[in-house]
């Protein structure tokens, strides 16, 4: 049953994001802190190439090649479900959305999905750059290219289960989305988002390996710039993949409890 | 001409007065906002101890530790004073002609300028102003040596300065929205792109240092302000961004006042 109005579910979502277009390149538009940060590290490796904490030597152009790379993923793994849930819940017309035969989630799901090929499309310049110009920061590893996509689809997972969970906060507390500011502060540290993480000292690399935001953009820019064997690739993939499974468990426990205490507006 | 700064005056308390007791309606968001507030100022220092740590002598070219805190500090001060009191506003101006709920703000009998610009304050962001004097007093302690009073005063001024331009560029922001529908995220688009200012100038090479200079003017906002405090600003700088900011100022409120006759509400 959901199954069958999936494609109908992503072609509405397609409709949706070509009609909101302009909306949705001011998006794109605001991630300059991956230029912004590549403009920072490239004006300190023109001076002398940085040696990372792993002991892996940083030209200025594998920063490109890294920023550019955390651009196009930031992109592609793109979720803001918990800005539409509370959204709906405090307006009350989450209400027309249970009573559908089809579970509110997947319709969340799919709408933001559907945005990913014009995403895909205003990221398309970048990456036919990154290929001319910087493909000595890109992997030979065909192997680590087989898991890009997984490694994605994963972290679209952990964006979205975490969205989910949030967006179900709001049920029972008025400013959920604060949580949301804490999870990008933390997300923003943690993410390889500003720093790549092979320059966090021994410890706060291994702190980050136990925290969820590595497994949300770090890995699939990794993956991309082959800068992970792919033996240890393997195991931060299923280490994603375990990460995606129990914040999917914890998003729909949280989503049942609170659709129960639901009693649309005013309740 | 007294009466109008009288009664505009007047405006402001009440108006802040309204965002004082929205922000004790809800204290427990009140709480949370501080320490939000915290994480993200711990996120602007954390890649500068990067940046300069580790075992090689790395670091921004021609920017010592403390002297790019100094930049850092700058950068705080002026986030915190965005979003305490321009995004707020930006905000719920762009949800006004969205929903076109403006016509009842253009009806009131004051400058519209006026009633949408102080329409909300985020008064938790002051924490964001104690943030940057303890980022400030690092830079002093590790530059060993404390700035003088007429770097003080410059850096002062500047920051006004960069204030203006702020709140120029929000201005412009605005009037766009009565253009195009559904760009509400613009204002999330104004902080990011002013995430760029967090470093010293020499970051920026070539046309990103024109553009950060003559087109968006991170450079003045935080690096000039930064090199008055280390007492190596030279006045005809400070002159030249008075100007800048003076007619950058004048086109906004053009822009503005042209595109508000223009305004034909929702549905219009």
């Amino acid at each position: 049953m959901s199954l069958r109005a999936l494609p109908t579910l992503l072609k509405v979502g397609f409709a949706e994001a070509a009609a909101y277009r302009t909306e949705m390149v001011v998006w794109v538009l605001s991630t300059t802190m991956p230029l912004v940060m590549m403009l920072l590290w490239t004006s300190i490796a023109d001076v002398a190439p940085v040696e990372g904490q792993g002991g892996a030597s940083w030209s200025s152009g594998s920063f490109v090649g890294y920023f550019l790379c955390v651009f196009i993923v930031r992109q592609l793994v793109a979720a803001w479900a918990a800005w539409e849930i509370n959204f709906e819940v405090r307006q009350g017309t989450l209400a027309m959305r249970l009573l559908k035969p089809l579970h509110p989630l997947i319709a969340f799901a799919t709408s933001n999905l559907a945005y990913l090929p014009l995403r895909a499309l205003v990221t398309l310049p970048v990456a036919v750059f990154l290929f001319v110009a910087h493909r000595d920061a890109l992997s030979g590893d065909w192997r680590l290219w087989l898991l890009f996509p997984l490694s994605i689809f994963g972290a679209w997972l952990i964006t979205f289960f975490v969205n989910v969970a949030v967006g179900a906060l709001s049920f029972s507390v008025d400013s959920s989305l604060r949580v949301m500011d804490l999870w990008f502060a933390l997300f923003f540290v943690f993410s390889g988002y500003l720093v790549p993480l092979d320059f966090f000292p021994p410890w706060l690399r291994e702190v980050s390996a136990w925290l969820p935001f590595r497994y949300v953009l770090s890995l699939p820019v990794e993956l991309m710039t082959g800068r992970v064997p792919f033996d240890a690739a393997l195991g931060l993939v299923a280490r994603q993949a375990l990460f995606a499974l129990g914040l999917g468990a914890l998003s729909l426990t949280m989503w049942t409890r609170g659709v129960s205490r639901f009693q649309a507006f005013g309740g | 001409m007294s009466g109008a700064l009288r009664r505009t005056g007047a405006l402001l308390s009440v108006q802040l007065k309204a965002s004082a007791m929205l922000a004790l309606a809800y204290r427990l968001d009140f709480v949370l906002d501080l320490v939000i507030g915290l994480f993200w100022t711990v996120a602007a220092v954390l890649p500068l101890f990067v940046v300069y740590g580790g075992p090689a002598s790395r670091g921004v070219p021609g920017w010592s530790f403390g002297e790019t805190l100094l930049v850092v500090g700058c950068f705080i001060t002026l986030q915190a004073v965005i979003d305490g009191a321009i995004s707020p506003s930006l905000s719920s101006v762009l949800d006004h002609v969205r929903k076109g709920t403006l016509d009842f703000v253009l009806l009131k009998p004051h400058d519209a300028q006026v009633l949408v610009s102080t329409a909300r304050f985020h008064l938790w962001r002051a924490a964001g102003l104690v943030h940057a004097a303890i980022v400030f007093a690092l830079a002093f302690r590790e530059l060993g040596q404390g700035p003088s009073l007429l770097g003080v005063l410059q850096a002062l001024a500047l920051l006004v300065l960069a204030t203006s331009m702020l709140y120029s560029s929000w201005l412009l922001i605005v009037s766009v929205s009565f253009y195009a529908v559904k760009v509400d995220n613009l204002s999330t688009l104004f902080t990011s792109i002013f995430d760029a200012a967090r470093w010293p100038a020499s970051v920026f090479r070539g046309v990103f240092r024109l553009i950060f200079t003559f087109v968006i003017p991170l450079v003045v906002m935080t690096t000039l302000p930064a090199e008055a405090l280390l007492g190596r600003l030279p006045w005809s700088s400070l002159g030249a961004s008075t100007l800048g900011a003076a007619a950058f100022a004048g086109v906004a409120r053009a822009v503005w006042l042209s595109s508000l006759r223009r305004y034909t509400s929702a549905g219009g």
